[in-house]
């Protein structure tokens, strides 16, 4: 994977997801390794995304190397109209490696054309973030023991939310079952149960939250935000549908775990926090594991 | 060969004629094969009568002879044209255009968001299914099809 950049987790092949993870379970025994020692890393946020950010900069100082770069795109040269092109030639001829936010999709993959050196995509807009794809899968295997054969539950807003599509279709590699919980109008593309009939992966649609979940071994939420409805009223009358309470959980398997991509707002109550089967803060630290396996990766570290 | 209504198309001795092009297609043909910018003569025709498909346009082009890639890039506006190889006022070759399995450049991403929208960047796509036209795009991974085809001004 040396020299390659990171766009998609749709690049990624099963084998070479599986490797990573195992990557990020080293690191997790070991953290401080100063593989990344004498490089500079480019931290490009031209949107800000604090706890991304944060977890990619750990990752970075874990690894002994140094972060140059800016949090914002108003401390950016955007601001006085640079083009992206030019700001990636730029940092490529400073940088060793660049990880880049932006708001613009399909912008990751440009920038992994323009510049000399690799390419993480922290995020652009809508479309990957392929960080947390990775550090999901590695939370569902520490606590699942394995990725295959899994019952997942996907809840919330399936229509926009970009991590569990990018979840769902890295996870077709290891024959899971889909439960999508979800309103009326935030279901799951077409698209993508398309994609899962392709594959004869079985999918099942919920409308609510209910005894349905004592057969899950992941229930990974997702926020169900006010402004993803067309009609207010609709969002007041099924918001309460969709949030996850620590008496729902007491008939849920043993090893069950919640997840969550953070930030919650309302949807997990915090009476689920103090549950051994909540997960999502434990899921936030493997994220910076899972980053420092495809850092090392991608600079042909390990 | 031809009938007095195609003989309202002047004859050409050598270059390539192409033929069953939607009439409200035309202009875009032209660009698409940069025909407004070449100095050979170029003669075209619209809503001429067609069995095939109501109204159709015709091109001829004088002195010129296409590449599969080079014609392959109209199929997205005009998926039956046929060409008509001339030599000495003789058809000596008919060929149809196939949709090719890349597109770059020509047609716009459906997606506002995508990063060709919003910078200098050439499109470039997969097509995912030639038949009812998919197009996946190489950047932001969205599917544009044929109800959101738009082409690029050039
Ligand atoms: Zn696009």
């Amino acid at each position: 994977m040396k020299n390659r950049s990171l766009v998609s987790i749709n690049d990624f092949s099963k084998e070479e997801i599986l490797h990573i993870l195992d990557l990020a379970e080293e690191f997790e025994a070991n953290p401080n390794q100063k593989l990344l020692e004498g490089k500079v890393v480019g931290s490009l946020f031209f949107e800000p995304s604090t706890r991304t950010r944060l977890s990619f900069e750990t990752a970075i100082n874990r690894l002994g190397g140094r972060v140059v770069g800016f949090s914002d795109s108003a401390s950016s040269s955007a601001t006085k109209g640079e083009s992206l092109k030019d700001t990636i030639q730029m940092v490529s001829r400073y940088a060793d490696l660049i990880v880049m936010r932006h708001p613009l999709e399909g912008s990751a993959r440009y920038a992994s054309e323009q510049s000399l050196v690799p390419v993480i995509n922290a995020g652009d807009g809508a479309n990957q973030h392929p960080t947390q794809t990775m550090l999901d899968l590695y939370s569902i295997r520490k606590t699942q023991g394995k990725l295959d054969d899994l019952n997942i539950f996907l809840v919330g807003d399936l229509k926009y939310g970009r991590t569990v599509h990018s979840l769902l279709m890295a996870l077709s590699n290891f024959n899971p079952t889909f439960h999508f919980v979800s309103p009326e109008e935030l279901r799951m593309p077409r698209e993508y149960k398309l994609f899962l009939e392709e594959h004869g992966i079985p999918y099942y649609e919920h409308g609510e939250l209910s005894e349905i979940i004592d057969e899950a071994d992941i229930i990974y939420m997702t926020r169900v935000q006010k402004e993803r409805f067309s009609d207010p009223m609709e969002y007041e009358r099924v918001k309460n549908a969709y949030v996850l309470k620590r008496n729902m959980l007491v008939k849920t398997k043993e090893n069950m775990r919640v997840l969550h991509p953070l930030p919650r707002v309302n949807e997990i109550h915090t009476d689920v926090d103090a549950s051994p089967k909540a997960y999502y803060f434990d899921q936030a630290r493997n994220g910076v594991y899972a980053r420092m396996a495809l850092i090392a990766a991608v600079m042909g570290l390990k | 060969m031809a009938s007095s209504k195609e003989l309202k198309v002047s004859a050409i001795e050598n270059g390539t004629v192409i033929d069953h092009i939607p009439s409200e297609n035309l202009f875009k043909v032209i660009t698409i094969l940069g025909l407004d910018k070449i100095s050979t003569q170029v003669t075209f025709g619209a809503n001429l009568d067609s069995k095939k498909q109501g109204r159709k346009a015709i091109i001829k082009v004088s002195e010129v002879f296409f590449q599969d890639h080079e014609i392959n890039k109209i199929s997205l506006v005009a998926p039956h044209a046929r060409l008509n190889v001339i030599k000495n006022f003789e058809v000596v070759e008919k060929s149809d255009v196939t949709i090719p399995d890349t597109i770059v450049g020509i047609v716009k991403c459906f997606n506002p968001k995508c990063v060709t929208n919003n910078e200098a960047v050439t499109t470039h796509f997969k097509v995912i299914n030639k038949k009812d036209v998919a197009l996946r795009c190489h950047y932001c991974e969205k599917i544009t099809t044929q109800e959101e085809l738009r082409f690029e001004a050039s």
